[in-house]
Order: C-alpha cells, then structure tokens, then sequence
C-alpha cells in the first residue's frame, strides 16, 4: 500500500509552471476551434465534391 | 562551473511559468502587438475581428519567440550588462537548450498559425522578421559594426507590414511608411539609451556608435535620423492612412523630436554628466511616446473614418 505523499516545496513551486502551461493549451484549443468556426461560418461553400457529383457545386455556365 | 548558464540544479533555481514568459520580451512584444493592430485596422480591408485577434497574437509570438532565440545567442553578452543580467537565462532560470528550442517551436508555431488564420503573405513576412531578428541581427550585426541597430531595426518595423498584408493580403505604400517609421524611429531611440547606458555596452564588448566613435558623433546621427524621419512621417499624412488627425499629430510629435534631438546636438558631454544626463533620458522617454502617439494618431485616424466617414483626404 502506498503511503500517503507528503505535500513537498518542489510540487508547489511546480504547480504554477504546470498551470501556465496547462492554461496556455487551452488557450490554443479555444483558438483553433474559434478560428475554425469563424472559417467555417465565413466561408461560403464548406461541400466538397467527395466522389459524388453535386450540382450546386458546379460553376453555372458549366451547368448548362 | 563559473558559467551562470550552467547554474540549473536546485528545484528552488526551477524556472517557474514567469520566467519562459519573460524569454519572450513581454515589454517589446507589446509593441509589436500595438503596431501590428495598427496595420490591420488601418488597411482598407475588413478583417473579422476573432481572425484579427488571433493574427495580432501570432505575430506577437513570433516576436516573441525572435526574442528567446535573442537571449539564447546573447547569454553571454546579457550576464555582463547590468540592465539585461536579471533576464532568465543569464539568472540561471532557463538553459540555453530549452531558450533555443522554445525559441525555434514558438516560431514555427507563430508562422503555420498565422498563414492558416490570415494568408500566407504575412506569414511570410513573419518568418523573414524572425530569421531577420534571431540571424542577421543577433547573430551577425550586433557584434560586428556601429550600425547593428540601424540595420537591425528593420526587424522591429515589420510588424505594421505584417499586420497591413492580415488583411489585404500584400504590400503596398502606406504599409511600406509604417515600417519606414519605426525603421528610422530605431536609431535615435536606441541611441539616445546607449548615451546614457554607454558602460554596460563597452564593458560587453557591443560596437555601439556611443562605443566606437564617441558620444559627439551618436549625437549627430541622432538629429540626422530625427531630421530624416520627419518628412517622411508627415508624407504618411497625404496617403489614404493619413488625414487631418494624423497631420496634426505628426507636425506636432516630429518637431518636438527633431527639436529634442536639435537640443541634444548642442550639448556636450561635461553638460551631460553634470545633470545626470537628464535630457537624454528625457529624450529617450519622449521617443516611447512618439512611436506610441503616431502609431495611436494613425488609428484614431481610421476609426475616425469608418465611424463618421470623414476626415480622409
């Protein structure tokens, strides 16, 4: 059985550093998600053609 | 081991999160933000405002990841000049190793990061600001001639370029004038330091012009500078950034510089020594407030215009 550990100076001073790091990566996550939102919602066409023809995606001189 | 870098062992010597951060030169990254902000919001295109956030806080990055690659190179320079012994590395907090490579992920990181939020232009212009920070000025200049931060200021003058190409995607005159700006901003204001810092530059060895050809002559090159810059940040006056509020603020902010360094031409440096070198440090202030106040002018500027339609030529 382990023994309970023993809160040491050397956890504490690492807490910060761990958090600083911690928080710039969420930091990022939420830019990479907003930036992909703000792409996505500004973007015009988000379809691909995906192997499937889609009508809507082709230039309409070509349509005709 | 006398060398201070090597002095990393005890946890109570363990950089904590402050520290990585100070690697970054948080005080000239908020330049490079201010500047930056300015290039996109005064370029004629509409950026959305999440993506002009994210650019301005990539270019800020890669800023300051030009200043980890900095300290990681000038170690040595830093631990003998007193205004620069507390910095992370020469105090023992941060290795050269782990200075280098946050310097290099950071950079890349800045680089993909903006090319993906805006274009690959200002990425571009960030990758070469970098290499042109960390390489050609760190690596090359700055110990080799008088002109190290006239040629090096390039690199501190990018940033409104980059932010201009954020939005419309390229180069153009006015984003060519904010980068002349602090091109020719850089000297006297770096100069105006080394009259007043002179020692910590001689005692490491950096050929500053105070260093290599006597304060006299810095003096001289500081009202040439001061006198070379003016018209051509007047000039910006009468492109499509400028207007009546950034005339005004131009004329007044460039003749107080040019006569700040008029003012500093005619002393010498018994007159110097005497005061404590009190115009100088004076002058040194009022160049932060310059950059700052014609930078701000220029926004105000463009504010103006898009909030009432007025006031552009």
């Amino acid at each position: 059985m382990a023994a309970p550990r023993a809160e040491h100076e050397l956890h504490k001073r690492r807490f910060s550093r761990n958090a600083g790091v911690g928080i710039t990566l969420a930091c990022f996550v939420f830019i990479v998600f907003g930036l992909t939102y703000v792409k996505i919602t500004n973007g015009g066409l988000t379809q691909g053609f995906d192997h499937v023809v889609r009508p809507e995606l082709i230039p309409t001189e070509e349509s005709n | 081991m006398t060398d201070a870098t090597q002095n990393v062992g005890s946890y109570e010597d363990e950089a904590q999160f402050g520290d990585y951060v100070a690697l970054l030169k948080p005080r000239v990254m908020s330049l490079v933000v201010f500047t930056a902000a300015v290039g996109v919001f005064v370029a004629p295109v509409h950026v959305h405002p999440f993506v002009a956030f994210v650019a301005i806080l990539f270019i800020a990055l890669g800023g300051g990841a030009s200043g980890a690659l900095n300290m990681w190179y000038d170690h040595d320079i830093d631990a003998v000049m007193k205004r620069t012994s507390r910095r992370p590395v020469p105090a023992g907090k941060v290795t050269k190793g782990e200075a280098l490579t946050i310097g290099l992920w950071l950079s890349a990181i800045a680089v993909v990061m903006l090319g993906l939020a805006s274009n690959w232009v200002a990425a571009g212009i960030l990758a070469f600001t970098i290499f042109f920070y960390a390489v050609i000025y760190t690596m090359w200049l700055k110990r080799w001639t008088p002109q190290n931060i006239v040629i090096g200021g390039a690199a501190g003058a990018f940033p409104p370029m980059i932010g201009w190409a954020v939005a419309t995607g390229g180069v153009s005159v006015e984003s060519v004038l904010m980068f002349v700006i602090i091109f020719m901003w850089t000297p006297p204001h770096f100069w105006a330091l080394s009259l007043f810092m002179n020692e910590d530059y001689s005692k490491a060895g950096v050929p500053m012009l105070t260093v290599t050809h006597g304060k006299t002559v810095t003096r001289k090159h500081i009202l040439a500078y001061a006198a070379l810059l003016a018209p051509l940040a007047i000039y910006a006056a009468f492109t499509s950034i400028g207007g009546w509020i950034y005339l005004a603020a131009a004329l007044y902010l460039n003749a107080k510089f040019v006569y700040g360094a008029w003012q500093l031409w005619q002393r010498n440096d018994a007159a110097a020594e005497a005061d404590g070198y009190k115009a100088e440090k004076k002058y040194f202030r009022f160049s932060l407030t310059y950059l700052f106040a014609s930078f701000g002018a220029l926004l105000v500027q463009a504010l103006w215009v898009q909030g009432f339609g007025m006031g552009a030529w």
